[in-house]
């Protein structure tokens, strides 16, 4: 029997590669100047779910929540294997938080039957491993954190073993269930250079009105006369007749409470926000030969930091 | 969600395992002892087990707490996020505590979002410090008083945030380990341990438990009064032998930076910063680190620090003490010789 896979993927800037560029004067980030790159962990999670494709069959669907730029992941996980592609944009879901997150997140997911629900474990912008229990708790399915290893998939069981930091454990649950994939746990696969041929022009609806009003059109190729003209449903359904277009819901379709989406359904509000500052202090420097180091040395001595 | 509640007590999941609590409970009771007697309110210690649980109430006493809830059933012998979580949800519904704080631990970052979730309540993840102070929403007159900050580095460390949760209670965070500091035991405190019905009758355990390995963590970090750290700087698995003999002289830890872990120099129990370990030692060698921020996030409280770097434009240098500028591969030897040394002169002079 082969198994639905969901997998839930982010689009992050890249905090992990800040260069000269994104610094600023004052030593704190510009954030704008730093690449949307697909997160991490998630790329270990859809990994996770083409393996299990592969050996079980069944299918691959990869969904993300975002502003419509979020597509560039979406494609990727196309290029990598995934059968299907849903973004879920809407504006009332902005700041959102993990709590209203998840809740949005479940009630698209509430939409797929889904066997196997996919996270990576963590995202790097906000690194806090949250959405993955969270919408676990939503859908009411067992969790199954820190994912190192799937040992067996077996009619409507699944057994995984888990790291649990200061060793690990092997869990045995029935599907449906959650999981939370380590960076630990495989190596992703690359796209596939036929994949990108063929996925490189699936759109979201979104984007292709962006296209339509030439917002992006620096950027798009397949900017045409057709949609120079207006003719963005055309120009969808098109994509849809190609299997190129990446679905797109909105709150409406998900048929979410308002009340716990976006800003008024987070619990959790910014107070406020500082930039980090190098701390400067006292400092001395001593040269790197036999009297430089001996004089550190015999300070750190002196001081009884060591000796 | 429970309603704000002002006379609503603090309380730490006191997380054990095998009849062991953890540091980070001990280190969570001195940050809610600071955090009850500025809201004079008890602090409470949740703790969850199997028959084995009963003795860490006085540990806990002796740590700070005031009040034990204590829980004792087969099915939270081992923890599992579906019990844990049901019997917590259970006693927050029950009592209404106001701030409920977690470790940042495997387990910690399992069990919070799923009693965020289930409860409907914030949650701010890997905190690094929790104060007490007031907030006004934009465009709101009300200012909500004496509200839990939840101050956390974001954005892979590079902004400091401060969360807040006004109206969806209780306050919830989980805390780094490390960097609260370890309160003093003190046994003649008194406390009152409460038991409550773990009330599981009903309830699935939808896991089962095959196995379950611990290793002794051969690394300790957090314990270290020295560390010696090497970086991508190091250059080379071989040339971080260097760093390991440094360590070896000054009986220190040796640390690593996340882009030595990535590259393969030292395994990922050595790694210090944002995603590795966050140290406080007396002294902290920092050798062939850049010292990005996600790194300084996990040293810079070290009492001193000292960065070798062959860049004198590294930012190491800013949060460092004391520094050489030049390679570590010629500097280290000459560091080690004059440690060396210099021991047996000390030891010379108290003869």
């Amino acid at each position: 029997m082969g198994y639905n896979c969901v997998v839930c993927v982010k689009q992050v800037p890249d905090t992990k590669r800040i260069t000269g560029e994104a610094m600023q004067e004052d030593g704190t980030v510009n954030r704008a100047a730093l690449p949307a790159i697909f997160n991490p962990e998630d790329l270990n999670a859809l990994e996770e779910a083409l393996a299990i494709r592969e050996a079980h069959g069944g299918t691959v669907t990869a969904i993300a929540m975002g502003l419509p730029a979020a597509c560039e992941v979406l494609r990727e996980a196309l290029y990598r294997g995934a059968d299907r592609a849903i973004l879920i944009t809407d504006r009332r879901a902005a700041a959102s938080d993990t709590l209203a997150t998840s809740y949005i997140l479940s009630c698209a997911i509430g939409k797929l039957q889904a066997d196997i629900v996919l996270c990576g474990r963590q995202a790097i912008d906000g690194d806090t491993a949250q959405v993955g229990p969270q919408l676990a708790e939503k859908l009411s399915i067992p969790l199954i954190t820190y994912l190192e290893k799937l040992d067996a998939l077996d009619g409507d069981t699944i057994t995984i073993e888990r790291n649990v930091g200061n060793g690990f454990e092997i869990v045995r649950a029935k599907l449906p269930v959650l999981v939370t994939v380590m960076d630990t746990a495989n190596t992703p696969r690359p796209p596939a250079a036929r994949r990108i041929m063929k996925f490189k022009k699936a759109r979201s609806c979104a984007e292709i009105e962006k296209m339509a009003e030439g917002l992006l059109m620096g950027d798009y190729e397949d900017y045409t006369a057709e949609l120079q003209a207006g003719e963005v449903e055309k120009h969808c359904a098109r994509l849809e007749e190609k299997g190129l277009l990446i679905e797109q819901w909105d709150l409406d379709y998900l048929e979410a409470d308002l009340s716990w989406c976006g800003r008024g359904g987070s619990p959790t509000k910014v107070h406020r926000i500082q930039s980090v500052v190098l701390k400067g202090g006292e400092y001395k420097e001593y040269a790197g030969d036999d009297t430089g180091v001996n004089e550190l040395v015999a300070s750190l001595i002196k001081d009884h930091t060591i000796g | 969600m429970i309603e704000v509640n002002r006379q609503g007590e603090v309380w730490v999941f006191a997380e054990a395992e095998g009849g062991e609590l953890s540091d980070v409970p001990l280190e969570l009771l001195s940050k809610g002892r600071e955090l009850s007697d500025k809201l004079g309110v008890p602090l409470g210690a949740v703790l969850l087990g199997g028959d084995k649980i009963a003795p860490l109430a006085d540990t806990l006493i002796a740590h700070g707490a005031d009040k034990i809830y204590m829980v004792c059933d087969a099915k939270l012998d081992h923890y599992q996020t579906a019990p844990y979580s049901h019997v917590i949800c259970n006693l927050i519904e029950a009592r209404k505590p106001q701030i409920v704080m977690y470790g940042a631990t495997p387990i910690g970052r399992d069990l919070a979002p799923t009693i965020a979730s289930a409860a409907k309540c914030g949650l701010t993840a890997d905190c690094t410090d929790l104060q007490i102070g007031d907030h006004k929403p934009p465009g709101d007159d009300t200012v909500h008083k004496n509200l839990l900050f939840q101050i956390r580095p974001a954005f892979g460390g590079n902004i400091i945030a401060t969360i807040v949760n006004y109206d969806r209670w209780p306050q919830m965070a989980t805390v780094r380990e490390g960097v609260m500091v370890m309160p003093e035991s003190d046994e003649s405190r008194t406390g009152e341990v409460v038991e409550c019905e773990a009330g599981l009758d009903d309830i699935e355990v939808p896991l089962e438990i095959i196995e379950s390995v611990r290793r002794e963590k051969k690394v300790n970090l957090k314990g270290a009064r020295i560390i010696v750290s090497g970086g991508a700087g190091v250059g080379g698995r071989d040339n971080f032998e260097l760093i390991h003999e440094l360590a070896r002289c000054l009986g220190a830890e040796v640390g690593g930076s996340r882009a030595a872990v990535d590259l393969g120099y030292v395994s990922h129990d050595h790694q210090v910063g944002q995603t590795g370990t966050t140290v406080r030692p007396a002294l902290y060698i920092a050798c062939g680190i850049s010292g990005a921020v996600q790194h300084r996030a996990g040293m810079e409280e070290a009492g001193k620090i000292i960065a070798i770097n062959i860049d004198p434009e590294a930012p190491i240098f800013q949060v460092a003490h004391m520094g050489i500028v030049g390679d570590m591969n010629v500097v280290i030897p000459k560091l080690i010789k004059a440690i060396r040394s210099g021991a047996s002169i000390t030891q010379g002079a108290a003869d």
